[in-house]
């Protein structure tokens, strides 16, 4: 199952990553190879082994119910690109949604 | 901007005859929690915008989220209150869009795990039960608030939009249906019925206000039509926006219409999302033609949930009475008829307050009077809910603490009703700054004896005779001239003894 340079055209517009025709095209078998090494992985483990999706052995991390103290919304502003009335400002959503 | 709307609807017993309808529920219910789902940020509702967050609920580079067990705790008791299995273990997932309310580009919810699945929950509606199967309660949390700025205050033209993420990250379930066959013709009122159901519950639970219009409770109506005799299922809209129970039922009613109008003229009809407007019809949004791509994968950074049968059994025994049978014994506490119950049942939060009302110290009938007569009526004029009408349960109670010692009729408490509305303070209040006590006083009332005596000698020589059913009509004189104020038991009384 070879990826086609369209697979990783629409795997890269789901990621709003903007690529030329020569990068689809140069990374399409690239990426075959990491999902092929992957194949090739599936393939050594047996049934009985549960899927692993963290490192750690941990299961029920919890915090307690307690409110701490926020940031300032100064502070938590400081690093945005634009700022309108306390809030953040975002450029116009509409094109994301057409 | 207003919206041309020009759907063709066909008529909603034709549609019910030529048509089966399936519906399928999401809601959305926010916790109560005090803290946020990951981080300690506070829940509390408004403040100043981007005042409640913190690196984790705005989702910075290298912040760690941790799950706040309360939000758990809450899940487990919602999904074995919907008779749902609990997971022995699960895990979040990333859900990845992108979209400015959610800072991080993902979601993090539950994808093919959720915390509760396999639940059903039971409601009646006209003394029919239908059974509503829960597929699935899943963790996910709440996105910031955008506003559109430019154009109409729309998305559609917006020339730019401002983010507050004061609600980013705070706890949300979403109770997802199995698709709802059988309803015949009682859909749409299925699924209010179930969405009160849903709220009710949460608040006897305690994990939510559960409040739609303040977005605490949130619904999304799914909804197709099938041509009786079909199995196959045809293709569903999705409604968003539905932000009241009146709503839900209105928005179904509309979509079947408007689908059963597009089949019938031969038709298709496109799978899409479409919005709710308080105006009466719904218009169409985002197309789902193409199915969407979320990417979804186990959230590294939070470890798997694996609530033992122990704490889920503590849980179990913490749950309160189940709505139904609560209903059922307040109904007969109460004395109330199967009817009164409906009359109840039909408005919002209306049996909280009954209760409420009885334990301040109010008869049953009372209460029942004064919250499902008269202040429904107030509440639903005012476009609020009944709960914020501007009259406590205490105040109710007291003012039929006014009524039962004579010193107010039903007619005059219905005035100091207005004046407790107004903000004019307590009811007693309200009766001494209006002058609204009945009067039972002697000499006033003997000197409008009188007057009504003269006024109408007739009557009065009727009365004379021995007719003395005709007190009738100079009691009803009195009380005019006296603004309804009269002791009406006291008039009759005096006129039977200057007249007898």
């Amino acid at each position: 199952m070879a990826l086609t340079p369209q697979d990783v055209a629409r795997l890269a517009d789901l990621a709003r990553i903007e690529l030329s025709d020569q990068e689809l095209a140069r990374l399409a078998p690239q990426m075959d190879e990491i999902l092929e090494s992957m194949t090739n992985l599936a393939q050594a483990i047996d049934d009985d082994v549960p899927p692993m999706s963290h490192a750690a052995p941990l299961v029920n991390v919890f915090r307690d119910d307690q409110v701490r103290p926020s940031f300032s919304s100064a502070t938590v502003l400081a690093g945005a690109p634009a700022v309108e009335d306390g809030q953040f400002r975002v450029p116009r959503i509409l094109d994301e949604e057409a | 901007m207003s919206v041309y709307v020009n759907d063709d609807l066909m008529d909603y017993d034709e549609a019910m005859a030529r048509f089966d309808v399936v519906i399928g529920l999401e809601v959305h219910v926010e916790l109560n929690t005090a803290s946020k789902m990951w981080c300690g940020c506070t829940t509390e509702f408004g403040g100043e915008p981007n005042s409640h967050t913190c690196p984790i609920c705005l989702g910075l580079p290298g912040s760690l989220p941790v799950v706040n067990a309360k939000a758990i705790e809450s899940a487990i008791r919602i999904g074995l209150s919907l008779g749902c299995e609990i997971a022995q273990w699960c895990r979040f997932a990333r859900k990845n869009y992108f979209y400015p309310d959610m800072p991080r580009d993902y979601q993090v919810s539950q994808s093919d795990e959720p915390l509760c699945f396999d639940g059903e929950v039971t409601v009646e509606v006209d003394g029919e039960e239908h059974l509503i199967p829960v597929e699935r309660v899943h963790m996910e949390e709440d996105a910031g608030k955008t506003t559109h700025i430019g154009g109409s205050g729309r998305i559609h033209g917006a020339g730019y939009s401002l983010v507050d993420y004061n609600r980013s990250g705070v706890p949300l379930m979403e109770i997802v249906t199995r698709p709802i066959y059988g309803t015949g013709t009682k859909g749409p009122e299925v699924a209010r019925t179930y969405l009160a159901y849903l709220r009710e519950m949460m608040r006897a639970l305690g994990v939510s206000e559960a409040r739609m219009e303040r977005g605490n409770m949130r619904c999304d109506a799914n909804v197709s039509l099938m041509p009786k005799g079909s199995t196959e299922l045809g293709t569903r809209t999705e409604t968003k926006n539905v932000n009241s129970l009146k709503s839900v039922e209105a928005a179904l009613r509309y979509e079947i219409r408007r689908q059963a109008a597009v089949l019938a003229a031969g038709g298709r009809v496109r799978q899409e999302t479409r919005m709710w407007n308080e105006g009466g019809f719904t218009t169409a949004g985002r197309s789902k033609e193409h199915a969407e791509d979320y990417r979804y994968f186990p959230e590294p950074d939070l470890v798997p949930v694996a609530p033992s049968r122990e704490w889920v059994e503590e849980l179990r025994a913490t749950l309160p009475e189940p709505p139904a049978a609560r209903r059922a014994r307040l109904q007969a506490a109460w004395g109330f008829t199967e009817l009164e119950m409906r009359d109840i049942n039909g408005v919002e939060g209306a049996l909280e307050l009954i209760a409420e009302t009885i334990e301040a110290g109010a008869p049953a009938s009372a209460a029942r009077k004064w919250w499902v007569s008269d202040l429904a009526r107030r509440a639903n004029e005012a476009g609020v809910a009944l709960d914020e009408v501007g009259m406590s349960p205490g105040q109710v109670a007291a003012l039929q603490a006014l009524v039962d010692s004579g010193a107010l009729t039903d007619k005059l408490a219905r005035q100091v009703i207005d004046g407790v509305l107004a903000g004019e303070g307590e009811p007693a209040d309200v009766v001494a700054a209006r002058g609204l006590a009945v009067v039972s006083d002697d000499s006033a009332l003997s000197a409008a004896v009188d007057v009504a005596i003269e006024a109408n000698p007739g009557i009065a020589q009727k009365i004379r005779d021995g007719k003395v059913q005709a007190a009738g009509a100079l009691i009803g004189a009195v009380m005019k001239a006296m603004a309804g104020q009269a002791d009406a038991a006291r008039v009759r009384e005096l006129i039977l003894e200057k007249l007898g």
